[in-house]
Order: structure tokens, then sequence, then C-alpha cells
């Protein structure tokens, strides 16, 4: 089981590498929104300091948005998706790999730039690494959800604007709390464990859940 | 292999409005190759991914060895190779990779000599390293094709497996069809081709109208 996890992991990996223009995009999409606001609204800092949560919360769910279209797409395209389907081993641990070979390439790359935007919105290091541990926590649930509507919407035409309109409503409590934890940690609060905590619980709900529902409608999307 | 039989009763699909078939009934066991016929749109296809688990009908089982194949699960997923219209090959990854990877899920334990072994059989000697989006057609289903040399599953559901295929290649997959037949294995299949293979064959299903 581990062995089939590991080696649908390693070829979705593999896969982005050689086609590194879908990865990047993502990034850059990332990278370009978030720093379109200090051009729009001004330098100021107080004003930046203001906006940075949020802004880089939008953003991050946008850019993992943009990505998910093709989480099932190519391979549904080519016949791999039906072979998928065909291997002896739950569906939901091939599933469980695609997810996370998809937050390995979207989710964790932002995490790790995040800082680097933090610098332009004039966030001070601690709040930086709350930033970072929001994201960490934030962003596998945003693969998770967002897994359950590119399986629906498999296959449809304009495929891409459905996923958007499914499922950026489940997306808002993360948005609260992760654009919160932040929010409250420059705002001088001491103690914001609770929004990792409830982060953390997002996170265990959407891995428990998502991959089963995730599974479901991929068989129903493909027959 | 001891016998083995793939049943279907009273099997009923509908598309849309329009039924593609309805009480269709068979049975095909070990040494047997079902060879499915009809015309254009005349569900052969569907009937296929039925039989192969991955299209529920709207009436009608499947059996695999007497049990219903929802039942079955993985068990019978490890009995069977489906090889559809689609070759299911990853265009950004050799012909090596592509097979490493699907003997590894599939788990049939194989080194890369073997791979490499039924790669050569089939033709494609020399291009075990190239990306498959740099291959024809003919090559693309041919490395789909060699997944049969490394299969362990007895029963193979093959969708028109010899569309893009030159001469040599039918040549090569019906003796490998023949084999498979000769060590117990069971076939079903759908072609346009005539061949020795399907004239001989044990068993025919009409699907519609038989001219």
């Amino acid at each position: 089981m581990i062995r089939v996890f590991y080696a649908v992991l390693l070829r979705d990996v593999t896969l982005a590498m050689r086609y590194r223009t879908d990865v990047l995009t993502a990034l850059f999409f990332f990278l370009i929104v978030v720093s379109l606001f200090p051009l729009a609204i001004g330098a100021e800092k107080a004003t930046l300091r203001l906006i940075a949560p949020g802004v880089i919360w939008v953003a991050a769910l946008l850019a993992s948005l943009l990505a998910l279209e093709r989480l099932f797409a190519d391979d549904y395209a080519d016949g791999s998706l039906e072979q998928m389907l065909l291997i002896p081993q739950p569906l939901v641990i091939i599933v469980l790999a695609k997810i996370s070979a998809h937050w390995l390439l979207t989710g964790l790359p932002l995490t790790l730039i995040a800082p680097l935007i933090g610098l332009q919105y004039h966030l001070l290091p601690n709040e930086q690494w709350t930033m970072m541990l929001a994201l960490v926590l934030g962003t596998p649930v945003l693969s998770l959800i967002g897994a359950i509507g590119a399986a629906l919407t498999l296959g449809l035409r304009g495929g891409g604007v459905l996923v958007a309109l499914l499922i950026l409503p489940l997306y808002i409590p993360v948005l609260v709390y992760g654009a919160g934890a932040v929010a409250k940690a420059m705002a001088g609060v001491a103690d914001i464990s609770a929004y990792f905590e409830l982060l953390g619980a997002f996170l265990i709900l959407a891995l428990v859940l998502s991959p089963w529902a995730t599974a479901a409608a991929l068989k129903v999307s493909s027959e | 292999m001891p016998d083995l039989t793939l049943e279907f009763s009273n099997l009923e699909v509908q598309r849309g409005d329009r039924l593609l078939f309805s009480r269709l009934s068979g049975a095909v066991s070990s040494h047997e190759l079902l060879f499915v016929k009809g015309e254009n749109g005349s569900g052969k296809s569907t009937l296929l991914r039925c039989l192969a688990g991955l299209y529920a009908p709207d009436e009608g089982t499947v059996c695999w060895q007497g049990q219903e194949l929802g039942r079955l699960g993985e068990e019978y997923r490890r009995n069977l190779l489906y090889l559809g219209h689609l070759n299911g090959i990853k265009a950004n990854l050799t012909a090596l990779e592509n097979l490493r990877f699907l003997c590894t899920v599939e788990g049939s334990v194989h080194g890369n000599r073997d791979i490499q072994n039924a790669l050569h059989k089939m033709g494609l000697a020399g291009f075990e390293d190239v990306p498959a989006r740099m291959l024809s057609q003919g090559q693309k289903r041919r490395i789909a094709l060699s997944r049969l040399m490394l299969s362990t599953a007895a029963l193979w559901v093959l969708d028109e497996p010899f569309t893009a295929l030159d001469v040599h290649a039918v040549e090569m997959l019906q003796s490998v069809i023949s084999a498979h037949l000769e060590n117990g294995g069971i076939v079903v299949i759908t072609t346009h081709q005539e061949t020795p293979l399907t004239t001989d064959s044990s068993r025919t299903l009409w699907l519609g109208r038989q001219p």
C-alpha cells in the first residue's frame, strides 16, 4: 500500500519536474498578485501591514485553485486515470498520493516563498513565522478540499470556473482563521495557539473525509 | 491456472435516451476468447467497460468465479488487465518509466531487465529511454501492449488492441494472445480487423443488428 502511495507520488512529482511551467505558473501568479497591491495602494507602511494577511491568504487561495484544474485532467485525458481506477489497491490511497503531490508542488512552494512577500509588506520576523506556520497548516486543506471539486468537474466543459464556484465557499474557514492568526499576531496578541489548533483540526478533518469523497467523485466522473 | 469463469447476465445499459443493449448474457472461461462484434456505436466499448468494472450497468450483474464484481473489488482487479482506446501512457515519461510505474502499482514484480525484454519483443528496442510523446501512435500503442507480457492477470479485456499497429506488431500481438489462452487465460476482445485469432475464436457475441 505504501509502495503504491510512493509510486504515484513520485510519478506526479517527476512529471511536474519534466514540465515545470505548470508548477511555476501557480507560484508566479501568487507572486504577481501579491506584488500588485503595494503598487496599486501605495507603499505606506501602516496600510500595507493592515492588508498583508488578507492579501497573502487570498492570493494563496487563488494560486492553489489555479493548479487544481490539472490535478486529474491530464490523467483523465490520456487514460491513466482509467488505469489507476483498476489498480488492485484502494483508490483512496492513490487519491491521497495525488493530493500530496499537488501540495508539494503548490502549497509548499507558496509557504517557502511567503517570507519574501512578507518583507514587501513590512512584516516582522515573528509575524513571518506565524504566517508560514498558518500556511503550512492551511494549504494542505486547500489541496484536499480542492481535489473533491476537481474530481467532480472532471471532463466537463468550463470545469475550471465551476471548480471555483464549488470550492471557494468551502475555503472560507481556512481563509478566516489563516489570515486571522497573522492579523492577531500583528496586533500583539501573545497567545494565538487557538488559531493553529483550529487550522490543525480543519486539516485532520479534510484528511479523513476528502480522499473518500474524491475517490467516489472520480468513479462517477470516469464512467 | 485453475479454471476461471467470467459471467454476465441480463446486462442493460442506457445512454441518454438510447438503449445500447439489454438482456445481454454470456460467459467465458479459461482457454477461451470472447470476440465481441458489432457496428460502430453498438455498445462494444461500454460492454467491455462494464466487464472491467469501470461502468456500472443499469441492470444485470457481472460475476467472476461466481461472485459479483462489486463485492470482489481489489481481488477482481488483481486478475484483470484492461486496455481501452486510450493507452494510459504518460507522454512525458519514457517507455521504461511508464511500464515500471504500472508494474509497481499493479503489484507484479519485475526488474528493469524484464521490462526491457518486453519492450524489445514489442519492437521498441532503442526507444526505452525516449519520452513517449516523441513516439508515433503505433509505438505508443506498443508500449501499452507490452503490459500484456508483464502482467500476471488471467483476464485480459482488450478494446480494439490492433488499432494503429503495423502487420508485424499485429502478428506479434496475436501470438501473445494465443499463448495466454493456452496458459489458461481468458481474453475478451473487440476488433474490426479480421485475424485468424478472431475467426477461430471460441465464442462470438453480437451486439445490435447482425448483417
